[in-house]
């Protein structure tokens, strides 16, 4: 059957048809949607991990175990998950693995660009990486035959443009796979030097092994297009969408389905047969150092950026010197930044941290809006967790600061890794204050569960993870652990100002569930009373969407309003009316 | 069977709901039997950004994305998204608009304004702008949340495909109990004359 699906879907559907037992993983712009459609299909347990390591980890246990699994995440997951990922390759498989992992490239919905091929070659372990939704489903099951050949976890490496693109895939059935046998062995699963050493042999071996498959797989395809070819291409993923856009018939191609290890004889006997050789690929020179380190020369890295996607348009003006027309109009056209949403519970707590002038450790989330004008109240965002350790670091160094700086992490954040920065918050007898904001989803990858929401991913009841029990377990007292709601911002002032001035260590709970969570109750809009607004602008310090100055007056856009009030708490003059008031 | 890929281009404000659109044409085109890629946007971008989906169709598509110049139709949910993405039209393309503003944060904060007569701007470059109020078409249909479809429908009659291929798409594309709300929108836009 032919269906048009998103290049996530694909992956879930491969990993269906191909027997898949387990898929654990941690939410991650562009990986997420892998996972929620995998959780789809009764036949595959899956479930969100509190972080990508937790979740390689599951994944190696179920392999272990002798099923098929798998592990999503995205680029910047693959550091957490790195340590497992590495002793996975000396370990080997039971049942087929794979470690998915989605690039950025564009930075679309990322704190950095990183080229994930790299780290195939430093843990050794062979990478696919599909071009469009069809070879999703293909390389999948490509994948799991290979990790069970060659005794190996195989990473698929996509990209936001092989993920979030839709295209015609062709369906096949379910083919169960029966549970390979779990037999004790500690020489292959207890990594002790004793029992690494010879493991590490037997890597070597394995990757000798890979090189020659790579040679003769037919995951990596020669295209020639003429008898005696000027411009042959060596290309990968999506790049080779763009590369067969832009020149077609005119060039030929190398297409690397499997980008570790490299196919050395291929290379070697493509480029024999053409005059020129270029190599069109994302981020960084991967294909090309390979190819100058076997004495291949070729154009690459030289014409081409290291920065941001790539698209036809790009490969033209670079590779042809053709530029696209286009016409514009005169006007200075406003840019669109994403902002938080109307009613959205974490505005209030950003008013407030600029109102104090507080040094904010900010992370990874919604509330990173927090830094956009007109709140502009952070000062960093790092990874994953790092708001809680990194602010311990500052007051180390500026102790003074401690009552004038504040950590805020939201929920899954916290439980991905904020908590480990709590306890040695706790444990080094720092005084800072960590801010959590509940809203009791993962709210910025599209609404996932996670530990402390009550829910799975298969949608049943279990037991709610709560933050503040957390923080009483590693040991912030009961009386320096408060909860709030962080509508009601006069409370929240008042108590972040106690807390600021207790001297321990302590935790707020702002908790209030995101305004777009299904069942989340919308309440009657405000408006402005245009006689009584005096212009003084004091609403919009808040970075509403839904207010603006009209003919010099505030002004409340009613079918956005969400009635949330914040705003009615910041007029002085009572022009604003309407909502539960 | 054409030779050339055909390029659309949705775009607007996150949240406006441009991921049924690019569906609705997306499985219209598979129903004419062309190859077909969609790229969307997800994750950050979608918190009231800037969005914008590619659908593109023909003999075979390489390319999940469009560029500057090579649109032949744009389709924007908000006016001054429609000003924003003009210069990724081909000449020759036409731009199909719902006339819906939406003040983005520097126009909030009053760092910028919101440029005025874009429609009347956009026609004076000798771009073909077909606008409207989809949203008081989809109220006319009795649903405002049906205002996407309006656009459809108004963009329906220059994509060259029959009407009756687009209105079975929207059928396979929304929920059985939208069905008669949507469709009725889908031809408001299609037969609205301004």
């Amino acid at each position: 059957m032919k269906k048009i699906m998103l290049g996530n879907e694909a992956v879930a559907r491969g990993l269906y048809e191909a027997g898949c037992r387990l898929v654990s993983s941690y939410p991650g712009t562009p990986s997420t949607e892998i996972t929620e459609y995998a959780a789809k299909y009764d036949e595959i347990y899956a479930e969100w991990a509190p972080n990508e390591k937790v979740a390689l980890e599951t994944a190696i246990g179920a392999s272990v175990a002798g099923g098929r699994s798998a592990c999503c995440m995205k680029h910047v997951g693959l550091n957490v998950a790195a340590d497992p990922l590495f002793i996975g390759s000396y370990v080997g498989v039971g049942g087929g693995m794979l470690i998915i992992v989605a690039d950025d490239p564009g930075m679309h919905s990322s704190q950095n660009e990183q080229d994930s091929r790299h780290y195939a070659e430093a843990s050794k372990l062979p990478m696919l990486e599909p071009s469009n939704s069809k070879e999703c489903i293909e390389f999948v099951k490509a994948g799991f035959e290979l990790s069970e050949k060659f005794d190996t976890p195989v990473i698929i490496r996509l990209c936001t443009r092989i993920s979030h693109s839709q295209g015609i895939v062709e369906l096949s059935e379910r083919a169960e796979h029966e549970l390979v046998d779990y037999v004790k062995d500690p020489t292959k699963r207890v990594m002790t030097p004793a029992n690494a050493k010879p493991r590490h042999i037997i890597v070597e071996q394995r990757l000798n092994n890979l090189s020659e498959f790579a040679d003769n797989c037919d995951l990596n395809t020669i295209e020639m297009n003429g008898n005696k070819p000027d411009i042959g291409i060596i290309t990968s993923g999506t790049s080779y969408n763009y590369a067969r856009e832009v020149f077609g018939d005119s060039a030929s191609y190398l297409k690397l389905g499997m980008v570790f290890p490299l196919p050395e004889n291929k290379i070697k006997d493509f480029v024999s047969n053409c005059s020129r050789i270029i190599v069109i690929e994302e981020l960084d020179d991967y294909i090309e150092s390979f190819c100058k380190k076997i004495g291949i020369i070729v154009d690459g890295k030289n014409l081409l950026p290291k920065t941001d996607e790539f698209s036809q348009d790009l490969l033209r003006e670079k590779l042809l010197g053709i530029k696209s027309e286009s016409v514009s109009v005169d006007d200075k056209i406003p840019g669109r930044p994403p902002v938080l949403c109307p009613g959205c519970p974490h505005r209030g707590v950003f008013y407030v941290f600029k109102k104090l002038k507080l040094y904010v450790s900010g992370d990874i989330g919604c509330y990173t809006l927090g830094a956009a004008p007109p709140l502009s109240s952070i000062d960093t965002t790092f990874c994953m967790g790092a708001s809680v350790s990194s602010i311990h670091g500052f007051n180390k160094i500026r102790p003074e600061l401690t009552g004038k700086s504040v950590a805020v992490i939201g929920d899954s954040t916290f439980m991905h890794s904020g908590i480990t920065g709590l306890v040695n918050l706790v444990y080094n007898k720092g005084q800072s204050t960590l801010v959590i904001l509940d809203n009791r989803i993962t709210a910025m990858t599209g609404h996932q569960e996670n530990p402390s929401t009550g829910r799975t991913l298969k949608d049943e009841s279990t037991y709610a993870v709560m933050p503040e029990d957390v923080a009483l377990a590693v040991g912030v007292k009961k009386e320096h652990i408060r909860t709030v709601d962080p509508l009601d911002i006069a409370e929240f002032e008042k108590v972040l100002k106690e807390e600021l001035a207790s001297g321990e260590p302590s935790v707020i709970v702002c908790r209030r569930p995101c305004a777009l969570l299904k069942g989340v109750e919308r309440l009657p809009a405000y408006h402005v009373d245009a006689d009584k607004c005096k212009s003084c602008r004091a609403c919009m310090t808040i970075g509403c969407p839904c207010i603006s100055m009209t003919d010099g007056k505030a002004k409340i856009d009613e079918t956005l309003c969400t009635g949330c009030g914040l705003c009615i708490k910041l007029c002085r003059f009572g022009a604003i009316n309407g909502g539960n008031k | 069977m054409m030779n050339e890929t055909k390029n659309i281009m949705i775009v607007g404000v996150g949240g406006q709901g441009s991921l049924l659109a690019s569906r609705i044409i997306g499985n219209a085109v598979l129903l004419k039997g062309y190859d077909v890629k969609v790229s969307e946007v997800h994750g950050m971008s979608q918190r009231g950004g800037s969005v914008v989906t590619y659908v593109r169709y023909g003999e075979k598509v390489w390319s999940p994305v469009i560029c500057r110049g090579e649109a032949d139709i744009i389709i924007s949910f908000e006016l001054l998204e429609a000003a924003r993405w003009l210069p990724y039209l081909k000449k020759g393309g036409v731009i199909v608009v719902n006339t819906q503003k939406i003040n983005p944060m520097p126009v909030i904060t009053g760092a910028l304004e919101y440029p005025d007569q874009l429609v009347e701007k956009i026609k004076a470059k000798g771009i073909k702008i077909v606008a409207a109020d989809t949203l008081k078409l989809a109220k006319e249909a009795g649903n405002e949340r049906t205002s996407n479809v309006a656009l459809i429908g108004l963009m329906g009659r220059y994509l060259g495909f029959d009407v009756e291929t687009l209105k079975e798409s929207v059928k396979i594309s929304v929920p059985a109990k939208f069905l008669e709300v949507n469709l009725k929108a889908f031809e408001l836009g299609y037969n609205y004359e301004k």
